[in-house]
């Protein structure tokens, strides 16, 4: 047998004729779309195994015995395969599949979800007979019926193709749904009573190639044909999954996913694909409100009046008054990861240069270091999806970063990826590990050492048997190209465990790191400043003052305060003003307590929100911003990827953008900041940040550069060299890049051609900084850089009934309570129920039955849940939802412990 | 399910054994045998419906299967089905929830040199008329 | 006339007492042919095989040594013994099985010690309850015998053998279909490429499936020597045939002949054979390989039954279930029941079996129930066309299996010899021919 040429080498064909070179490995189909042949095809798609189901992509084939009929999807190229697609063979069978299609599909198109963008529809229309020589009668189902709580099934509509069927079991690892049933009476189907319960299953709706599957946020919504669109990056997670966002009469109606190779292959999670309704909500922010102390009447003194709306002039210049009354280190701004890159590089200069303050933090204490992100080796997911190994020390990335989990399921299964994971409980990805290190929660720092250790280890660990420790040190010692993806396992640990855990290896040869912080665009924050002692750039505030003086004026000395320290000192009743710029510390700092204190004892709360929340009953002032969808700008991803944000709807009344406010301010403050549109943002940003010099908006916005470009690596700026077009059938529905609108004139200013590329460089300027970076020896460094030190320890102590006291493992499942699910209707209710999970044993220590009522006493609070046994949890830790209605898991939270401990008493019935 | 060592590809073969025990294939027993041997119920679900021995509903308390294959049905094999339908129609019990008797048709059954052939509760009758099933079915 | 019945290679304990026991089976040669091959070479019984030119009596008729010497060299090596025989009126295997299970077994293992094989399977069609009784039966006295298990008969040969029940599907007795049954799955005919299970079989192993028939040949070839079998026969027929004749024929059964000694003329009115039409009514058609196969008439009965003469005519002799239809039955009615049968066992993976089948029962049904139309024949064999390009045989196909392009035989056969009664239909409204029809509500059950 001749050699197999190595995957991706050249490989002459013939189609149709014509010399056409492929690719070693790739179907026929493929090649043939990329030499400009479109071959029709229902069951091919080009993120899965083919089946060759539908039989649509017949073409001819020359054998030794002459042409015959293949399926084009399921055959490789071969050196001299001989092809051809249009014969009249060709055509009669493709003609005949699509009359096979037709017999039994239902005529019912004008009420089809899908009519207009369908590719039954549209084959049929180009290809089609032009009437039925079917007479007899058409296959009756009952429809449509619901499969979960967001998907239904048209089953006369289907055509068995089984895309969904292999979405769910191929691509996500969740079969709720198979082909069920024989001959023509084949359906999909989830398991009586068994709803396909997934984080995923939007994809089955955008994938399906007609209209028998339909997903209930959009199900007669609008009819295609209506819809306009352009394509964006979504902002749900910190991935950076591209998207195009489809409007009907000035509202975001869909979002589907579209094919961005580095990042989301197509795919969107649930969370992704349907929290357009929280845009639309009517609770939108659309006016400036204040607190306007009403006439004194019945002497309830001490209570504060409601918010109610004010004009924005009012708004603000309250606003100013306190900041100019305040001084630099009494002013905080917490959060930012909602803002695009060039509104939190706004926010970052306004906070430095005219408020004097370093407290600025994206983070609200459930995240990482900032600048031990920014100073870490980078991944991306493509490194990350080929690497040998990766180590996940990270939260539940199924549920966090959902479409990530994707792609190292890909990589674990299809690719030669090991995952190794450390992680107080079981995730999503546990099943697909080589091995899963289960350490006692907030002892994270002492696995990660020995694990990056030369020493070969010999006692336990953690908790973790030595044995387990010794096979995992040896494999990541064994392993070159290590990759680690580095979050918070859990969030009721500090961040500290995470954060040695990350200096630990980085002492490791070679090893990159994949951050796996979850919350929107907090990697363009930090990039862009806002973090304390972190400059645009990833730039040291030490290395970068003299440079950043010289383009924005003085800047802070001192390293700023982090959201924890923040209100820490808010508490204290030592902060002037809070700058709450989308963030909801509230609810989202896993010390409730405290951050309930801070914003009650902070003199002046400012809060930049889409949405009243927990934080807002605090504020003075709320001041309406434009969210995702409704503006222009850039995303920054986990990796470093900077793409484009593109706006498809307007903002409700009169919210407007974060940097317009931040621009806003400084100006009343007396100050220009230079900020007169987003152009000249970009333009600022790509003289000061040496990290973003190479990156044109221009590009971004554009067909060439819509996947993005990745800053921080070897290749920073690199623009791909080939796009992948937009396959019609894996992707219909979503028109096409090219018709992504040009931005306005002024928009396209000439300012960036004028500047060409990179700072430029005069005789006295000084030299641009470079990004930090952590590296061997940081570790030895870290007591002095800033970093968490190891907090104190929480004594055990013994629960009524001599049941030891639990350490808490507190997660966030994708569905929770924050504000955007909660405000969109189709999902509110998908989060988890409120519940305790501990191990079989500890619960029969208790004494108590699954069900049963417990309560959960900390230091910090006490909280009551019903307890589940659950043989997956390890003994001694109790697992629960972070942030689910109904049960604020941070009232138990202690952040500055290296971990929670809880005590556990069983309620009586009744009490 | 122990002595096939709970493996997914044990499923037809526990299927089998579930069908024996119970008649038919309930939801639960669909459910239990899908979770301990690591099959998606779903799949669980899609294999028990591809094949035709298995029945997701209970049988009637007896069953008359008449073979249709070829070679039966060439030698009268719609004229015992129509016998037996008659007989049940006669006796009012095709639509009882707790039926008396279950008549199906199947395809070939194999022994065509008997045809035409009936399997009433498990025992193989061949070169049957239609008194003669008839017959066999009434003493039951 | 009088025809040769052959020498019983495979039938020849039909009718002993207890057939299927161990001593019935050790009392007339049986397990020699093993411990012959076990003092054999492997690849000497392989060769054995390979000059026996054994071609498989599953209905394709691919050569069994050269089969085996595609496996792909990878371990392990399973047997697959395929004998899910599901098709109406074909019966062959089913009285192997029944009647002398022991001999599949050696059959089996002989083939086992060929290629190596790590594990035998035996996979027999689930309504086969007697057989699989049987078979289970015999398998646990080989055991005990020392002719299956661990160290065969002391040779240091070690293979185990188990039997699968089926479930009722007939697309199992596919071979790929079989291996997706077999590891617990809807039976899904697998695409090729890869073309054999040969390279990707059973759980992703080089597998040989070989069917009933064909291994039960096995212990005949090794005991009497290859020379022996290849002197039966001509051509590319070798050895004998199970005929499983039916339908109007006075003696339907099964008879082993060798092949190209009889006509279908003398298999279905020799005395000792079928003895004649029943009724000395007129032959009408008969269908020489299965339902799968395009149908014969009067005209073809002086055909020899060999392989490449049957071929050579347009049809096959597949699995050799023989089907005679005398003047009295309806051409529509027995193409509309094969039609059904194929829609009803279609296993709906691909678009062109899963649609075309339902779509040519419908308009079948719809002729024979008196509302056709006459552009209903130019309907049937388009879609026929569409299911497998041309209608021709051998065929070409549309699909991913050979179930596809089985669904035209009968209708076209129909309509290309008995157009006018098909005509008939439609002018008249209803069927001409003696009604045994079921009552509507049933006949759709």
């Amino acid at each position: 047998m001749p050699e197999t040429p190595e995957r991706g080498a050249a490989v002459n064909i013939t189609l149709d004729g014509r010399p056409v070179v492929a690719r070693a490995g790739e179907m026929l189909i493929a090649a043939a779309e990329r030499a400009g042949t479109y071959i029709p095809r229902f069951c091919y798609h080009p993120r899965m195994k083919p089946v060759g189901m539908c039989r649509m992509c017949l073409v001819e084939l020359k054998g030794p015995r002459g042409f015959s009929l293949q399926p084009a999807c399921y055959v490789p190229v071969a050196e001299g395969m001989e092809a051809v697609t249009e014969s009249p063979a060709v055509k009669k069978a493709q003609d005949g599949v699509l009359e096979f299609l037709l017999i039994n599909h239902p005529l019912d198109c004008p009420v089809c979800d899908k009519g207009g963008e369908c590719p039954l529809q549209d084959q049929t229309l180009a290809y089609g007979p032009g009437e039925t020589r079917f007479v007899e009668e058409k296959r009756h189902w009952d429809k449509p019926v619901p499969v979960s709580s967001l998907v239904l099934i048209d089953r006369e509509r289907c055509i068995q193709c089984a895309r969904c069927t292999r979405f769910a079991e191929e691509v996500a690892g969740e079969p709720g749904i198979d082909l069920a049933g024989r001959s023509d009476a084949t359906e999909v189907a989830n398991y009586p009573g068994q709803p396909y319960d997934s984080n995923f299953s939007g994809n089955v709706v955008q994938i399906c190639p007609v209209g028998a599957l339909l997903a209930k946020p959009y199900r007669f919504r609008a009819r295609p044909w209506d819809l306009q669109q352009v394509e964006t990056t979504c902002t749900m997670c910190a991935l950076g999954c591209r998207v195009a966002a489809q409007s009907s009469a000035d509202e975001v109606v869909r979002f589907l996913g579209v094919d961005s190779d580095p990042v989301n292959w197509g795919w969107l999670c649930d969370k992704g694909r349907f929290l357009f309704e929280a845009l639309n909500s009517p609770r939108r922010l659309s006016y400036p409100l204040a607190r306007r102390a009403e006439p004194v009447g019945n002497g309830s003194s001490g209570a504060r009046a409601p918010l109610a709306e004010v004009s924005w002039s009012d708004a603000l210049s309250e606003v100013v008054t306190h900041l100019a009354e305040a001084r630099g280190d009494r002013i905080g701004v917490i959060g930012g990861a909602r803002l695009p890159n060039e509104d939190a590089y706004v926010w970052s200069k306004l906070a430095r240069s005219v408020l004097a303050t370093d407290n600025v933090d994206a983070q609200l204490g459930d995240g990482l270091p900032a600048d031990l992100v920014a100073g870490l080796p980078r991944a991306t997911i493509d490194e990350a999806c080929s690497a040998p190994l990766v180590l996940l020390v990270a939260p539940d990335i199924k549920e966090e970063l959902p479409v990530l989990y994707l792609r190292l399921r890909h990589a674990a299964r299809e690719g030669g990826t090991k995952l190794l994971e450390v992680s107080p409980a079981a995730t999503g990805l546990t099943g697909l590990c080589a091995a899963s290190l289960r350490y006692r929660p907030g002892e994270l720092a002492a696995v990660a050492r020995a694990l990056s250790g030369r020493e070969k280890v010999t006692a336990d660990v953690a908790g973790v048997p030595a044995a387990e420790v010794e096979a995992a040190r040896a494999l990541v010692a064994s392993t070159p190209g290590l990759v680690v993806v580095l979050g918070r396992p859990s969030l009721s640990e500090s961040a500290s465990g995470a954060a040695q855990a990350g200096l630990a290896l980085a002492e490791l040869p070679g090893v990159s790191f994949l951050p796996a912080l979850r919350r929107a665009n907090v990697h363009g924050a930090i990039d862009f400043g806002l973090a304390p002692g972190l400059l645009p750039g990833r730039v040291g505030l030490a290395e970068g003052s003299e440079w950043f003086e010289h383009h924005w004026g003085p800047v802070p000395a001192q390293p700023g305060l982090s959201t924890l320290g923040m209100l820490d000192r808010a508490a204290a009743g030592r902060m002037d003003v809070l700058v709450l710029l989308g963030a909801d510390p509230v609810s989202d700092c896993p010390d409730r307590a405290l951050a309930k204190q801070a914003l009650e004892k902070a003199r002046f709360v400012v809060a930049v929100d889409a949405f009243e929340n927990a934080s807002t009953a605090y504020a003075d002032v709320v001041l309406p911003a434009a969210i995702y969808t409704e503006r222009r700008g850039s995303f920054t991803n986990i990796e470093g990827r900077v793409s484009w944000l593109g706006q498809k709807v307007t903002a409700p009344g009169t919210a407007r953008p974060d940097w317009m406010i931040a621009a806003e301010i400084a100006t009343r403050l007396g100050r220009d900041i230079g900020a007169s549109s987003l152009d000249s943002v970009w333009a600022e940003i790509r003289r000061v940040s040496p990290l973003h010099a190479s990156v044109e908006p221009d590009l971004l916005m554009s067909y060439r550069g819509r996947d993005g470009v990745v800053v921080g690596t070897d290749g920073t700026g690199a623009v791909p060299a080939e796009v992948s077009p937009l396959d019609p059938m894996a992707a219909h529905g979503i028109s096409s890049a090219e018709l992504h609108p040009a931005p306005p004139g002024e928009l396209r200013s000439q300012l960036h051609r004028a500047l060409g590329a990179g700072p430029v460089l005069t005789e006295g300027t000084p030299v641009p900084p470079p990004p930090r970076r952590i590296g061997l020896g940081d570790l030895e460094a870290a007591g002095t850089s800033g970093l968490p030190a190891p907090a104190h320890r929480a004594g055990a102590s013994a629960s009524p009934g001599g049941v030891p006291a639990l350490r808490l493992v507190a997660r966030r499942p994708m569905w929770d309570g924050g504000t955007l699910v909660q405000e969109s209707p189709s999902v509110r209710e998908l989060h988890p129920p409120f519940t305790v999970a501990l191990h079989p044993d500890d619960l029969a220590r208790l004494g108590a039955a699954g069900g049963a009522a417990l309560r959960l006493v900390s230091r910090r609070g006490s909280l009551v849940a019903p307890v589940v046994g659950d043989k997956s949890v390890s003994p001694g830790t109790a697992l629960v939802p972070f942030n689910v209605p109904g049960a604020a898991v941070a009232e138990l939270v202690d952040a500055a412990s290296d971990w929670t401990e809880v005590t556990v008493e069983r309620l009586e019935a009744g009490s | 399910m122990r002595e096939l060592g709970y493996r997914p590809d044990a499923l037809i073969e526990v299927l089998h054994t579930a069908q024996e025990a119970f008649g038919y294939l309930d939801a639960q027993a669909l459910a239990y045998v899908g979770d301990r041997l690591g099959v998606p119920q779903s799949k669980a679900y899609g294999v028990a419906t591809f094949y035709s021995y298995f029945t997701l509903e209970p049988e009637a308390s007896h069953s008359c299967v008449v073979c249709t294959g070829t070679a039966c049905y060439l030698d009268g094999a719609g004229a015992l089905v129509s016998a037996v339908a008659g007989l049940l129609a006669a006796r009012g019990q095709e639509a009882a929830p707790d039926r008396w008797l279950s008549l199906e048709e199947v395809r070939c059954l194999g022994p065509c040199s008997m045809a035409p052939v009936a399997v009433v509760d498990h025992e193989v009758h061949g070169k049957l008329t239609p008194p003669g099933l008839v017959s066999v079915v009434e003493s039951l | 006339m009088s025809a040769q019945i052959g020498p019983q290679v495979i039938t020849s304990r039909f009718g002993l007492s207890e057939s299927w026991t161990l001593r019935a089976y050790l009392g007339s040669g049986g397990y020699e042919g093993l411990r012959k091959a076990l003092t054999m070479a492997p690849e000497d019984v392989h060769k054995a095989t390979l000059d026996s030119s054994i071609l498989g009596r599953g209905g394709a008729g691919f050569d069994a040594g050269r089969k085996w010497g595609m496996l792909r060299k990878a371990e392990p090596v399973y047997l697959v013994v395929n004998g899910d025989e599901s098709e109406p009126a074909t019966f062959k295997d089913h009285a192997l099985i029944e009647a002398d299970p022991h001999q599949l077994i050696e059959g089996a293992l002989i083939c086992a010690y060929a290629i190596r094989a790590a594990r035998v399977f035996i996979y027999v069609r689930g309504e086969m309850a007697l057989g699989l009784e049987r078979l289970q039966s015999a398998l646990n006295e080989a055991y005990e015998y020392g002719a299956v298990g661990a160290n065969i008969f002391g040779s240091g040969f070690s293979v185990d053998v188990v039997a699968h029940p089926g479930a009722g599907a007939y697309i199992c007795g596919e071979e790929t279909a079989l291996l997706e049954s077999l590891e617990g799955k809807r039976g899904y005919p697998r695409i090729k490429p890869p073309y054999y299970p040969a390279a990707i079989g059973l759980y992703g192993a080089p597998t040989v499936v070989n069917n009933v028939e064909t291994l039960s040949n096995l212990p005949f070839v090794v005991r009497n020597g290859s020379e022996a079998f290849h002197a039966l026969g001509e051509g590319a027929s070798r050895g004998t045939k199970m005929m499983a004749l039916s339908g109007h024929v006075r003696r339907p059964g099964n008879y082993e002949l060798t092949f190209a000694d009889v006509t279908f003329r003398e298999l279905i009115y020799d005395p000792a054979l079928g003895g004649g039409v029943r009724e000395d009514r007129a032959l009408k058609a008969f269908i020489p390989g299965g339902v799968s196969a395009p149908w014969f008439g009067p005209q073809h009965l002086d055909i020899p039954l060999a392989n490449e003469k049957i071929a050579e005519a347009g049809s096959m002799a597949g699995s050799g279930a023989v089907t005679v239809m005398d003047e009295t039955a309806c051409a529509v009615r027995a193409a509309w029941r094969i039609s059904r049968f194929f829609h009803r066992e279609s296993c709906g993976q691909c678009t062109p079996c899963r649609e075309g089948s339902g779509w040519v029962d419908k308009v079948m049904r719809r002729i024979e129930d008196g509302n056709g139309r006459e552009a209903d024949l130019d309907l049937l064999m388009d879609i026929c066309d569409n299911i497998s390009p041309g209608v021709r045989w051998p065929p070409a196909q549309t699909t991913i299996c050979v179930l596809g392009p089985s669904i035209p035989s009968s209708v076209a056969s129909g309509i290309r010899m008995f157009k006018d009664e098909f005509l008939e239909h439609i002018r008249l409204g209803g069927c001409p021919f003696p009604p045994d029809r079921l009552r509507a509500s049933l006949a759709h059950a």
